[in-house]
């Protein structure tokens, strides 16, 4: 047997064990995580006592696929996304042990839910100009300013914050990196109505909030560190694992088959060319994930991010033309706050109008054909005039 | 669909590199640039990749004295012909005539291509998507007679494989060039790294190959084309892309490198991810050929549609980015602009391929 063999043995024993220990048909969602979060069985490759086990990341999937079809309790889809995805592997590598102890487990069993306090109104594309300020008060630091697109505040337990805590020293050096608690009667979460009508995202006001120092994330001064980890995890969506025609193709070449009465010759080669290039793009993706199979990981996750928001745009607009009248029509404009968000949901108009996210939301497209530019091709970075500058003396 | 394998294995890439070494030991701007002012005969560059390397021996099976490989291997080779904008009859020989060829079942003169010694046009259109409806050559007791316009590579062919109409339609046949009853006569090409000529035949003397299925051995024979055309197309585009990178690297205008404007560099982005991405399509349509996947008719469409337009954009941009001189005569730029846009037209316009396409996964015109 190889070490490998040894260890998928080793791991679908320890799913049994944990599927023998518990009740399927009586267990709540959260008791179930939980006591997979004990058996280290919630992610294989965090530390034991971390939910893990110490194994390589490539073992997730026969944990996930066995508990799968065992029927056991899953996350809420769409829920929480923020703690899994970003939170979570940023506590895991700069939480100390005690943070690691306290925070991991409520995160994965949902009971805590995370929600991402970074973007600024004047801090956004340039993340490292955050102004919110983070001041010393013993073991306490007071927290106080506005934080915008937070996806999930409202329903959120936990934030992750970034916040000033020096600004004499150049902007990237003077950042901290806490967890904050959402329940502290200084955050004011307002829902931000967006361009749908809805509110997906919320505006975050902090005023005189208090977290203690045992949940600041990392060194003083460490924060830009600490949140490029974080970044780095932000998942993006790549048109996933992939059937043909998924995404807003899909819904105009349904438009296309089924309603016969809209077929303007004069649109039929731009529906064949969208079509080519989703196809194109998916066929991208499957590559990638070939490629990172193959361990041979490439720098694709970027122009990925950029076809699909080029792709969707294109793609809702198109189908808008497609419906012609019936592109006039809008199906809600209420002020919903959405649980989750799905960019082909709902109707035409609202996949056109939720779609002008795609190249702004995660990166805009501009910052991400810099960073393909600069990273990828090694063509020489931006001039900045507030690299070596206090930060209180840049320009705003 | 869910088998494919976008990759490249080691084999692969060991063929890879000995073609590029071999092409850029052999290939020159100065050279391609000649072919433009003093079109030559088939050349030594020809004879070294197909004698030293068995590049024309590739699609042909091994009991036919070839190498018994498939579009993937033949892909590779594609590639890096396309990257050096080579004047070698690969695709329309090795590939188009030679499928042909097969499907016909003309073994005889597969083993003389398969040795190097000669080469083979189809003879119809380089523009043909597909057979024609009613070939404008006819096939009479007294031989071969009518007229054929734009056959690449026909000029240095000694084999001409003929669609042509018999009394119950399409008929395949071979012709030897040149030979009585044949002119062939070469004319300025837009790209003369692969020149195009006309094909007149007045009673020429000819050989029936098809066994009654010639239409379907020319549909295969142009889709081996296409697919592999989509392979070549990214060599262009790649070649041109990374010319433009290094270009705008150490071109100093202003007190910076040009590379560092944002409309520079937000442009050369765009570029790499077009690249890469066509690179996913011609691979797809390549494995699939290899695999004999039915999927192969959706893929070879996808891949026309997009390498051919890619590499057009990326000879477009090599050409603006690097200003004057990629105007010139001296610099390559223009070399593969041209190859671009002739491959482009090649076998079917994007346009013919997107209209095959919607026909195939049901999305009709009207």
């Amino acid at each position: 047997m190889t070490d490998d063999e040894a260890i998928s043995a080793d791991l679908a024993l320890r799913v049994e064990r944990l599927l023998d220990d518990v009740d399927l048909a009586r267990i709540g969602r959260e008791d179930f995580l939980g006591a997979r979060f004990d058996a280290g069985l919630a992610w294989v490759h965090f530390p034991p006592g971390c939910g893990g086990l110490g194994l390589p990341v490539e073992f997730q999937e026969l944990v996930d696929s066995r508990l799968r079809a065992a029927g056991a309790p899953e996350h809420l889809p769409g829920r929480n996304g923020i703690g899994r995805g970003m939170a979570a592997p940023t506590i895991a590598a700069f939480g100390t042990e005690e943070q690691k102890t306290r925070l991991l487990r409520p995160l994965w069993t949902g009971e805590h839910e995370y929600c991402q306090l970074f973007s600024e109104p004047g801090a956004g594309s340039d993340l490292a100009a955050v102004a919110a300020r983070a001041v010393r008060d013993g073991d306490t630091w007071v927290v106080n300013g506005q934080k915008v697109w937070t996806s999930s505040a409202h329903t959120a337990r936990r934030a992750i914050l970034v916040a000033r805590t020096d600004a004499d020293v150049p902007k990237h050096r003077g950042l901290t990196y806490f967890i904050c608690d959402m329940t502290d009667p200084g955050v004011d979460v307002r829902p931000l109505r967006q361009i749908t009508g809805e509110a997906e995202f919320n505006e975050v006001f902090l005023t005189d909030v208090r977290i203690p120092d045992a949940d600041r994330l990392g060194e003083v001064g460490e924060g830009w560190r600490v949140a490029t980890l974080t970044l780095n995890n932000e998942r993006v969506a790549i048109g996933g694992g992939v059937p043909r025609e998924q995404g807003m193709i899909g819904k105009a070449a349904q438009a296309w088959r089924e309603r016969p009465e809209l077929r303007d010759p004069a649109m039929h080669d731009e529906l064949m060319r969208h079509w080519v290039e989703a196809e194109v793009a998916r066929l991208s993706a499957v590559r990638m994930r070939q490629r990172l199979a193959a361990g041979q990981p490439g720098p694709e996750g970027s122009a990925m991010k950029l076809t699909f928001a080029r792709l969707a745009q294109a793609i809702s607009g198109f189908e808008l033309e497609l419906l012609g009248a019936d592109g006039l029509r809008y199906d809600d404009w209420t002020a919903r706050r959405p649980e989750s968000v799905d960019y082909t949901g709902r109707g035409a108009g609202y996949r056109y109008l939720r779609a002008k996210g795609n190249s702004i939301e995660g990166g805009t497209s501009e910052i991400l054909r810099n960073v393909i530019a600069e990273r990828v091709l090694g063509l020489p970075a931006e001039h900045r005039t507030d690299k070596d500058i206090p930060w209180k003396d840049v320009p705003r | 669909m869910t088998d494919a394998d976008l990759l490249y294995g080691d084999v692969e890439e060991e063929l890879r590199a000995s073609v590029r070494r071999l092409l850029a030991q052999r290939v020159s701007p100065a050279v391609l640039a000649a072919a433009y002012d003093e079109p030559a005969g088939l050349s030594a560059l020809w004879r070294g990749l197909a004698r030293d390397l068995g590049v024309a021996a590739l699609l042909i099976p091994e009991e036919l004295g070839g190498v018994g490989a498939t579009a993937r291997e033949a892909a590779v080779v594609a590639e890096e012909i396309g990257r050096a904008v080579a004047p070698v009859p690969f695709l329309t020989s090795s590939v188009i005539a030679t499928v042909a060829l097969l499907e016909a079942g003309d073994h005889e003169t597969l083993a003389v291509l398969a040795a190097g010694e000669a080469t083979a046009a189809l003879a119809l259109g380089f523009g043909a998507a597909a057979p024609p409806v009613a070939a404008t050559v006819k096939a009479t007791p007294a031989g071969l007679s009518g007229h054929v316009a734009t056959v690449a590579d026909a000029g240095t062919a000694t084999v001409l494989v003929v669609p042509a109409e018999g009394a119950d339609g399409l008929e395949l046949h071979t012709v030897t060039a040149p030979g009585p009853g044949t002119t062939v006569t070469p004319v300025p090409s837009l790209d003369m790294t692969r020149p195009v000529a006309d094909v007149a035949f007045d009673g020429a003397p000819s050989r029936r190959i098809d066994r009654g299925d010639a239409r379907g051995a020319v549909a295969e024979a142009l889709r081996a084309g296409a697919v592999l055309l989509a392979s070549e197309q990214i060599g262009v585009a790649s070649r041109c892309f990374e010319m433009t990178l290094d270009y705008v690297r150490q071109r100093y205008q202003f007190g910076r490198s040009i590379g560092s404007f944002q409309a520079v560099k937000h442009r050369l982005a765009d570029l790499w991810v077009e690249v890469g991405q066509a690179g996913a399509a011609a691979r797809y349509a390549a494995d699939t050929h290899a695999r004999r996947d039915p999927d192969v008719a959706v893929a070879a469409a996808v891949a026309q549609s997009y390498c051919g337009t890619v590499a057009v954009h990326a000879a477009e941009e090599c050409v603006q980015l690097h200003g004057g001189i990629g105007m010139t005569w001296e610099h390559p730029a223009h070399l593969y602009l041209k190859r671009a846009k002739a491959d482009q037209l090649a076998l079917g316009t994007p346009y013919e391929a997107r209209s095959a396409l919607a026909a195939l996964v049901g999305l009709p015109r009207a």
